[in-house]
């Protein structure tokens, strides 16, 4: 499980911080990134599924997005 | 630099299409013979009056109305937030829900958290409303009014509104259809109950709406009597006269304008899929508006390509969040599943050249690998 903060970053930031993870990450790896940016709800699901990966979950708490992707095998 | 950038390449037409010269012409006239106030019964208030119900008569017969069915607003937004007020407003009695597709306008979206119980319909992947979801909710009790676009502006998709117009006449709730991004670009039907459009998006000068209310429908105003009941104040009438100009012109040639920018539009979309990497081409690929593409870049920051673009010659709209002075981005790209980030938006207004497109497809790969460097984002 791998957190990656992209707090206070503006789209496309968020993902590109979350690709750049999940780049180095072997397969199958769970990350989840943090957000403030109201863009990342929406945008990180559609990376995952442009590049294969599996949105395992989203919740918000105090404005801050934590949004989790399983990596392709 | 091989390039000079002194020719521009306006493909940024929706809402705010280039002035037509026919419609120039005419407000210009009407400036001469119809600067009046059309409310005084003196011999120059009475010719304003007749060239502004000239206007709503012509605008009239191309949409398939009666002349005093067609009121004129000072913007598509005050006919969207008219239409629903009033409406909702008349039906009251029958309860206080709106139900509207989830990637209407801005304008229908708000206008219904205004007036009550919003209730919205979701879209599928390329943005086109689920009918059926659409007819059960109107089923429900309370429901005052709904509205569902002819085609969406931003992704040029054609909705099922002859389907969703059958509903609402079974359930007995009126549907308002907006045509503001279809009106003189495709045939917009008879299934809608009230009409509203935007005269800047067709050709006519910006700041007229049009809002076509067909008899029996239920309204009343919430807001202070004035003698011009529906839009208080009226309109500009050189601005109507050069609208109704604009749509009998642009009606005219529809055939085609239509059939070149299809065209040009289906080179867009298939180039921009197989020339540019990451890339997400969006909307319906057939059920379209002719001239509306959408596209969305992975990894690219739409204000910086929106920029590039500029300089080097090509107005684009975007539907980012950072290319707006919203944090959010475009509701309608977020409800489709739609990468919202790097997002191009094109449409392209009638007599938009084959060589400008040519060029914007011989640029656009390299324009996205620049800003994508600038990331360093290469190999994600």
């Amino acid at each position: 499980m791998i957190t990656v903060d992209a707090r206070g970053l503006r789209c496309p930031a968020p993902v590109i911080r979350l690709a750049r993870a999940a780049a180095d990450a072997p397969p199958g790896t769970e990350l989840t990134v943090l957000a403030t940016d109201p863009a990342a709800v929406h945008d990180v699901p559609a990376w995952a599924r442009m590049r294969g990966h599996a949105m395992v979950g989203a919740t918000e708490q105090d404005g801050v997005h934590a949004l989790t992707v399983r990596t392709h095998a | 630099m091989t390039h000079a950038t002194a020719r521009r390449a306006v493909l940024d037409a929706g809402g705010r299409a280039p002035l037509l010269p026919e419609a120039r012409t005419a407000f210009l006239e009407a400036l001469d013979q119809g600067w009046a106030d059309p409310r005084r019964l003196h011999a120059e208030g009475r010719r304003a009056r007749m060239l502004l119900d000239g206007a709503r008569e012509a605008i009239a017969s191309v949409v398939g109305a009666r002349t005093e069915e067609v009121d004129l607003a000072p913007s598509h937004t005050a006919a969207l937030h008219g239409a629903v007020r009033a409406v909702a407003r008349g039906r009251r009695r029958t309860g206080t829900q709106v139900v509207v597709g989830a990637v209407e306008r801005a304008a229908v979206l708000n206008a219904a958290d205004f007036v009550g119980d919003r209730v919205t319909v979701g879209v599928d992947r390329d943005g086109r409303v689920d009918a059926d979801a659409f007819t059960a909710a109107l089923g429900q009790p309370g429901v005052a009014l709904a509205a569902l676009q002819h085609a969406n502006g931003e992704v040029g998709t054609v909705q099922p509104v002859d389907a969703v117009h059958a509903a609402a006449r079974a359930a007995g709730v009126p549907l308002l259809v907006d045509v503001g991004a279809s009106l003189g670009h495709a045939e917009v039907g008879a299934t809608w109950d009230l009409l509203a459009a935007d005269a800047g998006d067709w050709g006519g000068p910006g700041g007229l709406g049009v809002l076509v209310t067909r008899s029996g429908v239920r309204r009343s105003p919430d807001w202070p009597e004035d003698e011009d009941r529906w839009f208080p104040g009226g309109v500009s009438v050189p601005a109507a006269l050069a609208a109704a100009v604009a749509l009998q012109v642009a009606v005219s040639t529809r055939s085609t304008d239509d059939d070149s920018r299809r065209r040009l539009v289906e080179t867009i979309r298939t180039r921009v899929a197989a020339e540019v990497p990451d890339v997400e081409v969006v909307g319906h690929p057939v059920e379209r508006l002719p001239h509306v593409v959408t596209f969305s870049c992975l990894y690219v920051e739409g204000e910086a390509l929106l920029t590039a673009l500029d300089s080097r010659g090509f107005a684009v709209g975007s539907g980012s969040a950072c290319t707006s002075s919203a944090l959010e981005p475009s509701h309608v790209l977020a409800a489709m599943g739609a990468l919202t980030h790097g997002n191009i938006r094109l449409a392209l207004p009638r007599g938009t050249q084959e060589q400008d497109v040519e060029r914007f497809l011989a640029e656009l790969p390299g324009i996205v690998a620049g800003v994508r460097e600038a990331w360093g984002v290469g190999g994600l």
